[in-house]
């Protein structure tokens, strides 16, 4: 669903693009940018901002996924692509078979959160476990393999919710916590990153995984451990920052070739610390130390 | 009868202009409506040639006609090995499909008997125009329904974890299958001659022996043309089964499990796909397979609606 939002600032900016040229004689210079729903929030939050800096430069923000905004990198439709996974090799050469060259900026962190129902006791999980539940050939079916009992969750089956297979999200999880392997078969595989969060926060039975800044007050964060009784860390803007949580993950901006002109100072501004401060505030960690205030 | 064509050139001849632009507005009129008549012609090969070419690369080469039917294992962006089995896609639109029929068929053809051999005067026209609505509602809003309504009930009635499953996604589709039902049941119980029902009246029998033993056989090809078009409608359904499926790839024990359903997989990944990669052009062979199965349901139940015609 963050798709839908996305337009909204793309509608205003794209008005106000226009009532400007009626205006005034002044050219206007458009940021083509899209991708990760992860980041698109952020992205838009930026672009926003970004008028009272340059007003002579309008963003278009639009969401619809890490691999749609490669994809459109690849294909040169846009300025920036924004993905919450790294660009693949398959990826890479398609895009210089294309005449792209493009050049990976770290614009922040984000600390991918497992989600448990409000009334779920289970306070810590570790990556095997993690591993256990969502991979192919895994073990644990139900809550009590984990030793807990979830009250409200009958035949304590676990629910597995996961997102479709081209989410960077899904893409990061797989790597980070099933080694490459496959996920079981019969995950439900949500459409966004609210959607999983909305589904756990109504289902006992229910495990997920999102982005920190989608958690909300109604579900439960546990702390994650590398290994089964080592030392447990909880999801947060810190804990990604200090590299301490385990399934934190960079959040990346794609350029086609080194960025110049105004594509070269908006990526300048957003690694600037007031850009930086603006991730921050949206729940995810800054790519360098910044002090906000 | 070189007479005759003197006479005709000089009639035209004497009247030219009007004669010949009468002549191509003719010829225009008859080739507008030529192109017309072919229009859905043109554009179902057009469709069928498109889809064929984007799934044709998967059809020479990363097809594998056991495992693309038989295996469960939808696995298209595996890091290790990707597979492609529709098995339980597969099983997922046809146990929702076959829900949806379970509930459609007996409420779609109560109301047409009613609205057929029941009601009448206003009751009748407003009965249909209220049914010809209930088509009109778009398949987002049922899927909505189905998430923020259904979901919600089904939780609190069953016991169940959760509510996104082929037992909603199959009252949903039912729903949305009914109206176009009832309205073709309803013409074909129309279509049965009035005196079939006097003679049967004529002969002492009773309101619900003329419908039960005269009418609804009468009527039978026509009815399970009907059907038939419900099933097509429910196969090819997209928006409200992604939303009220719960979109799990499984294949189903029970109504409570989640199911994902081969319109939905297509919806869902198509537009993160890179174009022309082997995910991109399984994708479209589904598309194929689906119009295959919804082109022979639907020739199936146009040739047993026509044979009511001339039986």
């Amino acid at each position: 669903m963050p798709s839908r939002i996305s337009y909204l600032p793309f509608a205003l900016t794209a008005m106000t693009a226009l009532l400007a040229g009626c205006g005034g004689g002044e050219q206007r210079q458009v940021i083509q940018n899209k991708g990760s729903d992860t980041l698109v929030n952020v992205a838009q939050a930026w672009a926003e901002n970004y008028q009272q800096v340059d007003p002579s430069v309008v963003v278009a923000v639009s969401g619809g996924g890490s691999g749609t905004g490669i994809a459109a990198l690849i294909n040169g439709t846009v300025d920036i692509a924004n993905a919450s996974r790294a660009i693949k090799d398959k990826e890479l050469k398609l895009a210089q078979d294309n005449g792209q060259e493009p050049v990976q900026h770290v614009v922040g962190f984000d600390a991918l959160a497992i989600f448990l129902h409000a009334d779920n006791p289970l306070d810590e999980i570790s990556i095997s476990q993690l591993a256990d539940i969502y991979g192919d050939g895994g073990t644990s079916l139900s809550w009590t393999d984990l030793g807990v009992e979830v009250p409200g969750c009958k035949d304590q089956e676990i629910v597995v919710v996961s997102r479709q297979n081209n989410s960077g999200t899904y893409a990061y999880f797989r790597d980070a916590v099933l080694g490459s392997r496959d996920f079981k078969l019969g995950t439900r595989d949500m459409h966004g990153s609210k959607d999983v969060v909305d589904l756990v926060e109504k289902t006992p039975c229910a495990i997920g995984y999102s982005g920190l800044a989608y958690a909300v007050d109604h579900v439960k964060l546990p702390c994650v451990s590398t290994e089964a009784g080592g030392a447990c860390v909880a999801p947060s803007v810190e804990t990604a920052i200090d590299n301490s949580y385990p399934i934190a993950r960079p959040l990346f901006m794609y350029t086609n070739g080194e960025p110049t002109g105004y594509v070269g100072d908006y990526m300048n501004w957003i690694k600037s610390s007031e850009g930086q401060c603006i991730i921050l505030e949206k729940g995810y960690a800054p790519a360098t130390t910044v002090n906000c205030g | 009868m070189s007479e005759k064509m003197a006479q005709t050139a000089a009639g035209a001849g004497s009247d030219f202009d009007r004669l010949t632009l009468d002549w191509y507005i003719d010829k225009l009129v008859q080739a507008l409506v030529f192109i017309g008549g072919i229009s859905a012609i043109v554009f179902i090969i057009g469709i069928f040639v498109f889809i064929s070419r984007e799934g044709f690369g998967f059809l020479l080469g990363e097809f594998n006609f056991k495992e693309f039917f038989f295996s469960p294992n939808w696995r298209p962006t595996s890091e290790t090995k990707e597979t492609f089995g529709i098995l339980a896609l597969v099983a997922g639109t046809a146990s929702v499909t076959g829900l949806a029929m379970l509930i459609a068929i007996p409420f779609s053809l109560g109301a047409a008997i009613f609205i057929a051999e029941f009601a009448s005067g206003k009751t009748r026209e407003f009965l249909k125009i209220t049914v010809e609505l209930l088509a009109a509602i778009p398949s987002v809003v049922w899927g909505f329904i189905g998430l923020a309504i259904m979901n919600p009930i089904i939780i609190e009635t069953f016991d169940v974890p959760v509510g996104l499953n082929v037992l909603n996604a199959g009252v949903i589709l039912g729903l949305m299958a009914a109206p176009i039902m009832t309205s073709i049941a309803e013409d074909a119980l129309n279509a049965v001659p009035d005196p079939y029902r006097e003679a049967a009246e004529a002969m002492g029998a009773t309101r619900w022996q003329v419908i039960y033993k005269v009418v609804l056989p009468a009527a039978k090809n026509g009815l399970l043309g009907a059907v038939l078009l419900g099933v097509g409608r429910g196969f090819g359904e997209t928006m409200a089964v992604l939303m009220a499926t719960g979109h799990s790839i499984n294949i189903p024990t029970s109504v409570f499990d989640s199911v994902r359903a081969l319109t939905a997989t297509i919806a869902a990944e198509l537009g993160e796909t890179a174009a022309g990669s082997p995910h991109y052009q399984a994708l479209f062979t589904i598309g194929i397979f689906l119009f295959v199965i919804t082109f022979i349901i639907n020739l199936a139940a146009d040739l047993v609606v026509r044979g009511v015609k001339k039986g």
